[in-house]
């Protein structure tokens, strides 16, 4: 399975996700924001860093960045595509995503081990995991605390689109404990900590990180 | 975003005069500027050398190099060149000593020494590493965060210079008293400066230090470390030749950020900036732009991969002045550079100024001309604005010119290299008997059980001691997925290569209190704790680098602490048998009319040949042997419970044997190397108490011990001799370790086991870990937040 990973200027976690599809089994295959090809990939991570600086909004700029039109376009057919941290933002900024990622609470940049709840194994990215299992995974951003409106909170709860949620408190101070959402079709994720950073328990705090890879390659071997 | 490829294609134009055209307008009549024609013809202009920084007798020595006056450009590029930050005139007598003392045997992996951008080591498998620590103390303190944001940049692209990929940053930072209203204001701009640029270059933040003392308070001490790792065939040295190969400036635009004293000679020529010319008068700190500096990494390595660069060096201090000279001094022909082509971003700058400015964010490379296209190409696809200046040429001669003037005409190494040279008088000040004989003999010490738990918890909670959390939480330590240890971590450690495992490990180290008590001593200690806490990662020691930040050279009592903390570290260098492969001075650091502490900021640097055998260094495990090596004895001057205590500084620094930490070192690798050991962790400041605390709440589980038997507790639990470390062994593995470290000369203690939810110390009392955990970690939140903490263990991930 191929598995695209963008990488805009500034973007910081690609290589990360590249080994991540890599350790997971997956083919990686590098994508270039100017761009407009998806090289036939079968899906798509937007990874984490700065992109752009996150001049103007974080992830404003990219999200109109050439590549992202071929990325909304191909989602809108069911390409699986999975946003971390600059990516989430990217997602939202892109309109694949309902909500917005705003500064933390306490303001400073958060870098973490923490633990996440998996609120739903019904997408393209989480199906190997079980319902309610908690894993360790990094987060580490500045602008991660999601926020969004009552309507759509609402809509994200009803709808079980809450795909991770912090346990505990959230030290970003996201609404609802949301760390990560999918789209309604359950194909697009975009989550604010980093299971790429979480693939090796050399490198990072647990290897649980490479359940969203590997859930989205069983899926695909045994379809 | 700026598009390159405009002004790449106009500017390669702009090396024919006939052709050129300014980026931006500029303004100024047609023979306002101080050309070499002028200085000639008008020898006794008077010029403000005193006001940049120059000494009579060295306005005088330029005068008779060049046979007329300076103009301005060349004395704005002279200054700069030969102040004391550019040209180390105070320390280079001293620094010799480094290379004296250095063998042929220390020097058979070094690839790259003082004297380059940064020094470079091989560390096996066809890899080299090349890391630096460097000072950007003062102007963090008058703009924190773009002060330490730009230390970060700044020795970054040292590392980018030398044909490396930088892979990790780390920041020994010290200031005035925690509660200090002064630190309150410093504090939290330095670290979010360091996270806001090191997070955004996509650098993971390994270690560092933070240290808190009165001496800092008008002038905190922020040091940045770089490492950076290459194939040993990468390496790429600063320096111009081939005549008639091209220099292209490239990475961000010129502007009047950071031209400090030059911005005197401006005022010759222009009567009213802010009105005549639309200049605005900026801050002397520079201004950080770490997005442009990201896509300046990647686009610089495409250009090394593609072998499109002869030469290489970096802008930071003294701007196009420094590359220019020292790459034409380093290569074997002269240079010539067109000022013209200079992209700016403010209008109206002089050719002092351009050559001076300090905008971050630049590199100069030296190109053949058949690679120029390819190598604007690269940049192109980077969007980094890349502008051919000039070319080698081959004559002697640096010149630059501007509107078709020669602005300056120079021998470059007058410039670079052979600036003054002063012998500062060195004198022990009688002060220093006083101190030494202030002994902490005399200092009331806990005794009881009850008074040695409550100490145990002070300290704990003590600015020095207490959780770095609320620092290291703000620096990514994670990205690039390669760090394999880091804060609070005694050592951070990366892998380099992903096939073999292959890695680094670096600390940096520095009890500024031993150094004032004893400058030699201290600064062995210094060289010590920090090779100690890279051997406790499992790595082998290889390298050493320094930054020595100290008070004003013109106090012979300072220049005593340098000439000692310099021969200090040289000869314990020579007794580790590792080398010094570079380093960074820093003068005039006062409070007032009072010098900081002394502070030789020691980093060592090891590697592991398989990084996944590096050791944690907290309790990781339960019911494992504690084990306790080295020698303690009663040595409490300048230790960490005098100052918390009775804030006292007086007597004796710790013994030095660096013959006991090589052993101990050695020990350490070997049982690493065959995965004896489950856990190091080293004793310094606080003691054992305090590696016991550590290692109990890094590891998320507690211990059962008891203090040596023949050792007053107290002293047990404070002391800092030097020379010790925590280790923890599997029960079966303990007899074998013990074994091991009787041959190996190294004294061991069995302490007890690991496990409980407690730190239980016979006969002194029994500590919780959440009230250890309380008091360890609330400290600095509630100093910089002013709230206990903002965290919900709830959520975090069990240690």
């Amino acid at each position: 399975m191929r598995i695209g990973v963008i990488t805009f200027p500034g973007s910081l976690d690609d290589i990360d996700a590249v080994r991540a599809v890599r350790l997971a089994g997956g083919e990686p295959v590098t994508l270039w924001h100017a761009d407009r090809d998806l090289h036939r990939v079968d899906a798509v991570v937007v990874p984490g860093g700065f992109s752009y600086g996150d001049y103007l909004r974080a992830g404003a700029i990219a999200a109109r960045a050439p590549i992202m039109d071929e990325v909304v376009t191909a989602a809108g057919r069911g390409l699986p595509v999975l946003g971390i941290c600059n990516g989430f933002q990217i997602l939202c900024e892109a309109g694949l995503l309902p909500g917005a990622l705003t500064r933390n609470v306490g303001l400073h940049f958060i870098c973490r081990d923490l633990r996440l709840r998996v609120e739903s194994t019904a997408t393209a990215w989480t199906g190997g995991f079980t319902p309610d299992q908690e894993i360790t995974v990094p987060l580490k951003s500045g602008e991660g605390r999601y926020v969004a409106d009552d309507t759509t909170l609402a809509r994200l709860e009803a709808e079980g689109r809450v795909v991770f949620r912090y346990v505990g408190r959230a030290p970003n101070g996201a609404m609802g404990g949301i760390a990560g959402i999918a789209s309604e079709n359950g194909r697009v994720v975009g989550l604010m900590p980093h299971p790429e950073h979480a693939v090796d328990p050399l490198t990072g705090p647990s290897a649980d990180g490479l359940g969203l890879f590997t859930s989205l390659l069983t899926a695909a071997a045994t379809r | 975003m700026t598009s390159a490829a405009p002004h790449a294609a106009r500017d390669q134009g702009a090396l024919d005069p006939v052709d050129s055209t300014p980026a931006v307008d500029t303004v100024g009549p047609v023979g306002s500027v101080d050309s070499v024609d002028r200085a000639a013809a008008t020898p006794g202009h008077p010029q403000p050398y005193r006001e940049l920084g120059l000494k009579d007798d060295e306005y005088a020595r330029i005068r008779e190099i060049l046979g007329r006056r300076p103009t301005d450009a060349e004395l704005a590029m002279y200054s700069v060149m030969w102040s004391e930050h550019c040209s180390y005139k105070s320390s280079k007598v001293h620094l010799r000593y480094f290379g004296e003392t250095t063998t042929a045997a220390m020097r058979t992996r070094m690839l790259a020494g003082i004297g380059e951008n940064a020094g470079v080591v091989e560390i096996g498998d066809g890899w080299a590493v090349t890391f630096k620590i460097e000072s950007h103390n003062h102007p963090s303190f008058v703009e924190p965060y773009q002060g330490a944001a730009t230390g970060v940049g700044g020795i970054v692209r040292d590392i980018m210079a030398m044909g490396a990929r930088p892979i990790a940053v780390a920041d020994p930072l010290r200031f005035g008293p925690a509660d200090a209203p002064d630190t309150a204001r410093v504090l939290p701009g330095v670290v979010a400066g360091i996270g806001g640029y090191g997070n955004c270059l996509g650098l993971p933040n390994i270690g560092g230090e933070l240290v808190f003392d009165p001496s800092y308070i008008g002038n905190p001490l922020v040091n940045a470390l770089c490492v950076g790792a290459m194939r040993v065939e990468d390496l790429h040295l600063a320096f111009a030749s081939g005549t008639g190969n091209k220099i292209i400036l490239f990475g961000a635009r010129t502007g009047l950020d950071g031209i400090g004293g030059v911005s005197v000679l401006a005022s010759d020529t222009f009567s009213d900036d802010e009105l005549g010319t639309g200049r605005k008068k900026l801050p002397s700190v520079q201004v950080g732009d770490p997005f442009t500096e990201k896509v300046l990494i990647e686009c610089c390595l495409e250009l090394f991969a593609a072998d499109l660069v002869v030469g290489i060096q970096d802008l930071g201090g003294a701007g196009l002045s420094c590359a220019t000279s020292e790459l034409a001094s380093a290569g074997d022909g002269g240079m010539r550079v067109e000022l013209d082509a200079v992209p700016l971003r403010a209008a109206g700058m002089t050719p002092a100024e351009i050559l001076s400015s300090e905008s971050q964010e630049r590199m100069c490379a030296v190109v053949r001309p058949e690679h120029v296209d390819a190598f604007l190409a690269v940049c192109r696809r980077w969007d980094v604005l890349a502008t051919v200046i000039g070319e080698v040429t081959d004559g002697d001669r640096l010149t630059v010119t501007w509107h078709g003037e020669t602005v300056v005409d120079v021998p470059p190494r007058t410039v670079a290299h052979d600036g003054p040279v002063y012998r500062r008088p060195v004198a022990r000040s009688e002060s220093q008997d006083a101190l030494v004989a202030d002994d902490p003999e005399r200092l009331p010490r806990p005794a009881a059980p009850s008074e040695l738990r409550a100490e145990i918890l002070r300290m704990a909670a003590s600015p020095n001691l207490c959780s770095r959390a609320w620092v290291t939480d703000q620096y990514d330590r994670y990205v690039r997925g390669n760090t394999a240890g880091a804060q609070p971590a005694d050592a951070g450690v990366v892998r380099v290569d992903e096939s073999t495992g292959r890695g680094i490990a670096v600390a940096t180290d520095c009890n500024a209190r031993f150094v004032a008590l004893d400058p030699y001593a201290g600064t062995q200690l210094a060289l010590g704790e920090a090779y100690r806490n890279v051997a406790t990662s499992g790595a082998v020691p290889q390298a050493v680098t320094n930054c020595l930040n100290f008070g004003s050279p013109e106090d012979p009592h300072v220049m005593w602490q340098f000439a000692e903390a310099v021969r200090g570290l040289a000869d314990g260098c020579a007794a580790l048998g590792i080398p010094v492969t570079g380093g960074n001075v820093s003068f005039y650091n006062q409070t007032g009319a009072t010098a900081i502490l002394p502070t030789p900021v020691v980093g060592v640097l090891g590697v592991l040949d398989d990084v996944t055998r590096r050791v944690p260094s907290g309790f990781a495990r339960d019911g494992d042997a504690v084990l306790l090596l080295g020698t303690t004895r009663d040595e409490l001057g300048g230790s960490e419970w005098a100052h918390v205590a009775h804030a006292h500084l007086g007597g004796r620094p710790p013994a030095v044997d660096l013959a006991a930490e090589q052993r101990l070192a050695r020990l350490l690798a070997e049982a690493a190397g065959e995965r004896l050991l489950t856990g190091v962790h080293d004793l310094s400041d606080g003691g054992l108490a305090q590696a016991l605390v550590e290692a109990c709440l890094v590891g998320g589980r507690g211990a059962a011990v008891t203090l040596p038997p023949l050792l007053d507790p107290f002293v047990a639990l404070f002391s800092e001799s030097a020379g010790r470390v925590l280790v923890t062994v599997d029960p079966a593995d303990a007899d074998a370790v013990d074994a091991r470290a009787q041959q190996a000369g190294v004294p061991v203690e069995r302490l007890g086991t690991t496990g409980g939810p407690a730190l239980d110390i016979a006969t002194v009392g029994v500590l919780d870990l959440d009230e250890l955990r309380a008091a360890w970690e609330s400290t600095l939140p509630t100093l910089f937040d002013g709230i206990p903490s903002l965290r919900d263990r709830a959520g975090e991930a069990d240690p």
